[in-house]
């Protein structure tokens, strides 16, 4: 027999009952909470007379609508607002633990869960938030659920669901000096394309992933629903371990010790099969930005506009034609002569304390172009922007003439009060370039941090390979 | 949940692939603490024009074109919902009347959460969507059957279609069941496991004093 692949195992471990036709009631051991997307749930609760199973198994705390300017005076928008109160209102009223607004341990549901040790190797982690693929990056089987299934798990601690596919992607080698897991993890999207992973469960792997900063896997795990995959994972090592240690929630003492004994089984077995292997070379990767309105549409810094004339089939050619018109390109320009109205560092999937000294670096000592009219710097999370500012990247920030901002979700959706202006362009760290994503008529360009903080100093996209 | 037997309707050509869900319904529309009322703010960006401070419908987008506008069957290309896991887009498109999408290939989060509104996704192969696209550009009012309980797509002009449908999905869809309950009729399996768990990993439990 087969050995079982990281996936198998930790669906194995979840298992309550599995029907005859192959359904399997999943256990859920953590569950995330934000504003958005879980209101309808709670008034589902609430109107069938249901209690929450187990409130010790869910955290929440308001990211999407919260404002990054001072929140002192609280939200000015009134439907923001009432959103907020309504999770405060259903936290309190449901027994449920909440970092509120202005909690120092507050931020990005996807940046504070791993933070403060409530994310941990073999959990299942659920949470109405397609991103949720992030938790992964630790060993555990993360992914996103629709609001149904967010009172689903509230009642019951549950979910109904089908196992998926594996994939392995396996990434040899290592990155170049300036290429980082989100140059990575965009190359894997353009390679096997944003339905790729559709079925699949992903597990990233090979040295180039071992080599990464778990902080860096959760880049790379966070953008596997950009690939289609609702879970993206990586095997726990002694990275993962080390990360861990000392996390307010993660356990201490004799517990710790079994844990760990418990987590280092968490990898795939030398002898597991995968439905589909995908082989990358890391040497081989370069820095890399979208140009159209979908993370398929990506290039490396060195390529230029795509002709649609040269897609492969006539679905994409007018795919890429409708892109090339919403973002005003012409086919043929080189990326390096794309310049940017703004430049937006944060989000789910590049607001860690490394992505944001990754941009520092860049930015150190140097002023952003007068051709860029605002540069956004969003920490994932209070803990990380207090970081920041022990390390003196605040002021690196302030001296360039970026904002430095209170953490939230923030530009990557334009919920809040920070948007762009129809046509503005901008190079963002976020994870999707869709049509209007980040405000209506504007027009994203997805890139690693180091290439935002670069593109906000040049005016335009350089290649951070060649910065001095 | 409105259960899902059969329905007749003219088919909506939507010619884009990966449609994704902030395009179905955009973000400024997330903000509501209520399930109803959103099929107004459906494919928001597409449909509505702004002009002078005025919203107008856009004559370019295929739901203000008749005989489209009370359609309640759409045709996409593959990839169909992409993106978040809003459920507000199912919440807009039930609203708006939309029963069924018919298209190569949808977004596995978005695929479960139309299941959790009565809406049915019917897969064909890429050819035969390529076909119908055809038949909706050459035919005007072009109209379509589906038939859940025997899983067949009909057309008007009598070709018939045969899809896949999940055997629990069908099941839901047909009698419009809610989870939950089917769920907690299994609560002594959930307790079980769940004591199990706890004394094989109790660093999962009782955070609060770890």
């Amino acid at each position: 027999m087969a050995g079982q692949t990281l996936y198998d195992k930790l669906w194995a471990q979840h298992k309550v009952l599995e029907e005859p036709d192959g359904r399997t009631l999943l256990y859920i051991d953590r569950h995330l909470l934000h504003e958005v997307t879980s209101p309808q749930a709670f008034s589902g609760l609430r109107n069938a007379g249901r209690k929450v199973w187990r409130t010790d198994a869910n955290i929440a705390t308001a990211d999407h609508n919260v404002p990054t300017t001072d929140r002192r005076a609280g939200i000015a928008d009134p439907t923001s607002r009432l959103q907020v109160e309504t999770l405060d209102q259903n936290c309190a009223d449901f027994g449920i633990e909440e970092f509120g607004m202005m909690d120092k341990r507050q931020g990005i549901v996807h940046v504070i869960a791993p933070e403060q040790g409530l994310t941990l190797p073999g959990m299942t982690v659920v949470c109405g938030d397609s991103h949720t693929a992030t938790h992964g990056a630790l060993g555990a089987l993360a992914f996103g659920i629709g609001t149904t299934e967010v009172e689903h798990v509230l009642a019951t601690q549950c979910l109904w669901a089908r196992k998926s596919k594996s994939m392995r992607i396996w990434v040899d080698g290592e990155l170049p000096p300036g290429v980082g897991a989100k140059d990575l993890v965009l190359a894997i999207i353009g390679r096997i394309g944003t339905a790729g992973g559709t079925g699949y469960a992903i597990e990233f792997a090979g040295p180039a992933v071992r080599n990464l900063s778990v902080e860096g896997r959760m880049t790379l795990c966070n953008m596997a629903i950009e690939a289609g995959a609702r879970s993206g994972m990586v095997a726990v090592d002694d990275r993962t371990v080390e990360y861990l240690r000392d996390r307010p929630f993660a356990p201490s003492s004799a517990l710790w010790e079994r844990a760990v004994s418990v987590w280092k089984e968490l990898h795939s077995d030398d002898d597991a099969v995968f439905d589909r292997e995908v082989h990358l070379s890391g040497d081989e990767i370069a820095p890399q930005v979208t140009w159209g309105t979908s993370p398929e549409m990506v290039t490396a810094i060195e390529g230029s506009v795509p002709d649609p004339g040269n897609a492969p089939d006539a679905v994409r050619r007018q795919a890429w034609e409708n892109a090339l018109v919403y973002m005003d390109l012409a086919p043929g320009v080189p990326i390096t002569e794309i310049a940017v109205d703004r430049v937006f560092i944060g989000s789910c999937t590049n607001a860690r304390i490394e992505d944001l000294r990754e941009a520092a670096r860049i930015v150190r000592g140097r002023r952003k172009a007068d051709s860029v009219r605002s540069v956004l710097v969003v920490p994932g999370s209070g803990l990380v922007k207090a970081q920041a500012e022990e390390e003196g990247l605040d002021e690196i920030f302030r001296l360039a003439g970026f904002e430095w901002r209170e953490p939230g979700c923030s530009m990557c959706l334009a919920m809040n009060a920070d948007r762009l202006e129809s046509g503005e362009r901008c190079a963002a760290t976020s994870n999707r370039n869709f049509e209007g994503r980040q405000g209506a008529g504007g027009r994203t360009h997805l890139v690693s941090p180091a290439m935002a903080a670069a593109a906000a100093i040049a005016g335009h996209f350089v290649d951070v390979r060649t910065w001095k | 949940m409105e259960a899902f037997t059969a329905i007749e309707s003219v088919l909506v050509p939507l010619d884009r692939a990966n449609v994704d869900t902030d395009a179905i319904i955009p973000k400024q529309f997330l903000k509501t603490i209520s399930r109803q009322g959103l099929g107004q703010y459906l494919f928001y960006d597409w449909r509505y024009l702004e002009q002078g401070g005025q919203l107008l419908p856009n004559p370019d987008f295929v739901l203000n074109q008749e005989p489209y506008r009370n359609g309640r069957i759409l045709l996409g290309r593959e990839n169909f919902g992409c993106g978040s896991s809003r459920e507000h887009a199912p919440w807009a498109l039930a609203d708006y009347g939309i029963r069924a999408i018919v298209a190569p290939s949808f977004a596995d989060i978005f695929a479960n959460n139309c299941v959790q509104n009565g809406i049915l996704l019917v897969s064909l192969a890429e050819a035969e969507i390529g076909g119908l696209f055809e038949k909706t550009a050459a035919v005007k009012g072009f109209s379509v059957r589906i038939d859940l309980a025997e899983q067949v797509l009909r057309t008007a002009d009598g070709q018939l279609y045969r899809f896949g449908v999940d055997p629990s999905v069908k099941f839901k869809l047909l009698h419009g069941l809610d989870d939950i309950q089917v769920t907690l009729q299994h609560q002594e399996d959930i307790k079980a496991y769940e004591a199990g768990r706890r004394f094989l990993m109790p660093w999962l439990f009782h955070w609060h004093e770890t």
